[in-house]
Parts: C-alpha cells; sequence; structure tokens
C-alpha cells in the first residue's frame, strides 16, 4: 500500500470511528441544543471519513463502502484515542478539544502538500473543521479547572499524541501546553473496537454485496 | 439564558424568527444556531439576539372602530377611478394645447 493511501486510511478511520463514538451521544447530550450540535459534528466527521475513503478506494482499486465497512477491525488504522468508548461529558469533550487540535495540525499540513488532490480536499475538510474547533475551545474553556476534566485530559493525553506522526507531536505538545509522554500509538486495537466494529457493520454482513 | 434567532433564507430577505435556543452566553447560543439553522444550507445569515433585548409589544386598541386606519376600511376604487378620469383629461387637455 502507498503511502498516501496509508495516509488516507488513518484519517478516514479516525473521522469514522470518532464521527461513530460521538454520535452515540445523539439523544441523551447533556442539553437539547448540544445534542444537536454534537450530532451534526458527529455526521460532518462520517461525511469527511467518505470523502477520505473515496480519494483512497481510487488509489487501492476497490469502494469507499467497502473500505469502511467489508475490512477486519485489524486492519483499522485509527488511533486508539478515537476507539475509546467514554460516555461521560468530560471525557468527551477532552478527547474532542485534542482530537481537533491534533486534526488542525495534520490538516495544515496536508494542506500545503504537493498532492493537489489531497491538498483540496483537506481544505474542503478544514473549512468545517473550523467550527468544530470552535465548538470545541467554547467547552474547554468552559471545563477549564474542572476536577473532572482536567482528569480526562492526563488520562487521554497520551492517546492524543498517537493521532500525530511523531514529527509532528512536538508542536501539538506546544500548542496544548503540555510535555510529550510515551504515547500510544497506532496498530493495537481494544475491544472496544471490536465491539463497536460488530454493531457497525451489521446491517452490511447481515446480505454481503447487496446494493442499499 | 434564552437566545431568539432569526434566520434569513436568501440574500437580501428579510429575517423571520426561526426558534429560540437556551445558552449559557452568547458564544454557545452562535455554535448551537450554527449547528440547528444552518448545517442544511437552509440560510444565508442568522441573527442570534438575547431575548432581553427584545421588547415585546401588545395591545392596540381601537375602541372606536376606526375602520379607515386598515386597508379593507377604506375604499379606494371610485376614488382611484376618478383620479384616473381626471389625469386622462389633463393629458389630452395637454395634447391639445401642444396642437395648439
Amino acid at each position: 500500500m502507498s503511502r498516501r493511501a496509508e495516509q488516507l486510511l488513518e484519517i478516514a478511520d479516525d473521522e469514522l470511528i470518532l464521527g461513530w463514538r460521538d454520535s452515540e451521544w445523539t439523544g441523551i447530550a447533556p442539553t437539547l441544543e448540544e445534542d444537536v450540535a454534537f450530532s451534526s459534528i458527529a455526521q460532518n466527521e462520517i461525511g469527511h471519513a467518505r470523502a477520505l475513503y473515496e480519494l483512497a478506494s481510487r488509489d487501492l482499486g476497490t469502494t469507499a463502502d467497502a473500505l469502511a465497512f467489508d475490512r477486519s477491525p485489524e486492519e483499522y488504522r485509527s488511533a486508539p484515542l478515537v476507539e475509546l468508548r467514554r460516555l461521560d461529558w468530560a471525557r468527551t469533550i477532552a478527547r474532542h478539544w485534542l482530537y481537533e487540535t491534533a486534526d488542525e495540525l495534520r490538516l495544515s499540513e496536508l494542506k500545503s502538500s504537493d498532492d493537489a488532490e489531497l491538498a483540496g480536499l483537506a481544505a474542503k475538510m478544514d473549512r468545517e473543521e473550523v467550527y468544530h474547533r470552535m465548538h470545541a475551545q467554547m467547552w474547554a474553556d468552559r471545563l477549564r479547572g474542572d476536577e473532572r476534566f482536567e482528569a480526562a485530559l492526563d488520562e487521554l493525553w497520551p492517546y492524543a499524541l498517537g493521532v500525530l506522526a511523531p514529527e509532528q507531536r512536538p508542536a501539538f505538545a506546544d500548542r496544548v501546553g503540555r510535555e510529550q509522554v510515551d504515547a500510544v500509538e497506532r496498530g493495537e486495537h481494544s475491544d472496544e473496537l471490536r465491539e463497536l466494529w460488530n454493531e457497525m457493520t451489521m446491517v452490511r454482513r447481515s446480505i454481503p454485496g447487496a446494493t442499499w | 439564558m434564552i437566545f431568539e434567532v432569526f434566520r434569513q433564507e436568501r440574500r437580501g430577505q428579510a429575517f423571520a424568527h426561526a426558534g429560540s435556543i437556551d445558552a449559557p452566553d452568547l458564544e454557545f447560543a452562535e455554535a448551537w444556531a450554527r449547528e440547528q439553522y444552518g448545517r442544511r444550507q437552509e440560510s444565508e445569515a442568522l441573527w442570534v439576539v438575547p431575548r432581553e433585548a427584545v421588547r415585546e409589544v401588545h395591545d392596540f386598541p381601537d375602541e372606536l372602530s376606526k375602520t379607515y386606519h386598515r386597508v379593507d376600511g377604506y375604499s379606494l376604487k371610485a376614488k382611484l377611478k376618478e383620479a384616473r378620469e381626471r389625469a386622462q383629461t389633463a393629458e389630452s387637455a395637454g395634447a391639445l394645447s401642444a396642437d395648439g
């Protein structure tokens, strides 16, 4: 697999799995307004995943749906940060804020890539991510100093570092005002991802090859 | 805090009330209004206004039934017809004098 396809799949898997996790708040978010907003953000992430899978599928001679749903859990390249099942608002916001901050660094590098297709898609995604960052930042500002939120940041920081390539981590640590620690790297998947995968691919596996 | 959201559907159109949002401050209200009323490209622009900033006005008494304040209480038909006729007369008078 080309480095480009690998990179596309890493980001696409991050966005798909995080979109899925975020959508677990639909119907039970802290307020009605936040429920709508967070669900909308989750949909955006899945939309980004689709666009990235489409680009990757052309390189790999397959389809976006096949990439999203027909691989085994072990083949996903998502970062452990997005796989964690944490139905707790402080942790959800801590993850959201850390992920969006990391994603901004990742996208800004892709936007200046020599690969025009990749750069173009990154620019498009970034125009939506601006509002995700705004949303994450206002929540982080509001929860800053809260004991549960600070504990969640400490807990998730090693996972967040694993979202980015090692060379991007110093800038990330600088941005969030933390020391670099050993990252929880991509590659190993938790049982939580397997559970998610079971649920996410259930319909598609029920009738293999069906068109919807 | 309650915020009232007004939505403009197309550039140049009037803003119409879209709904209300319960948010802790204007920043949250903006983010939530954006997702609630803008994510489907249904809006050109939004106004997000603290409800306190809105002065609600009630009671418009019309004790003496002044129907002439209302469009349906004042027939313009006859008056308009008369004015048209007068204008025509003036026009032909003008034409005559120009000929002369």
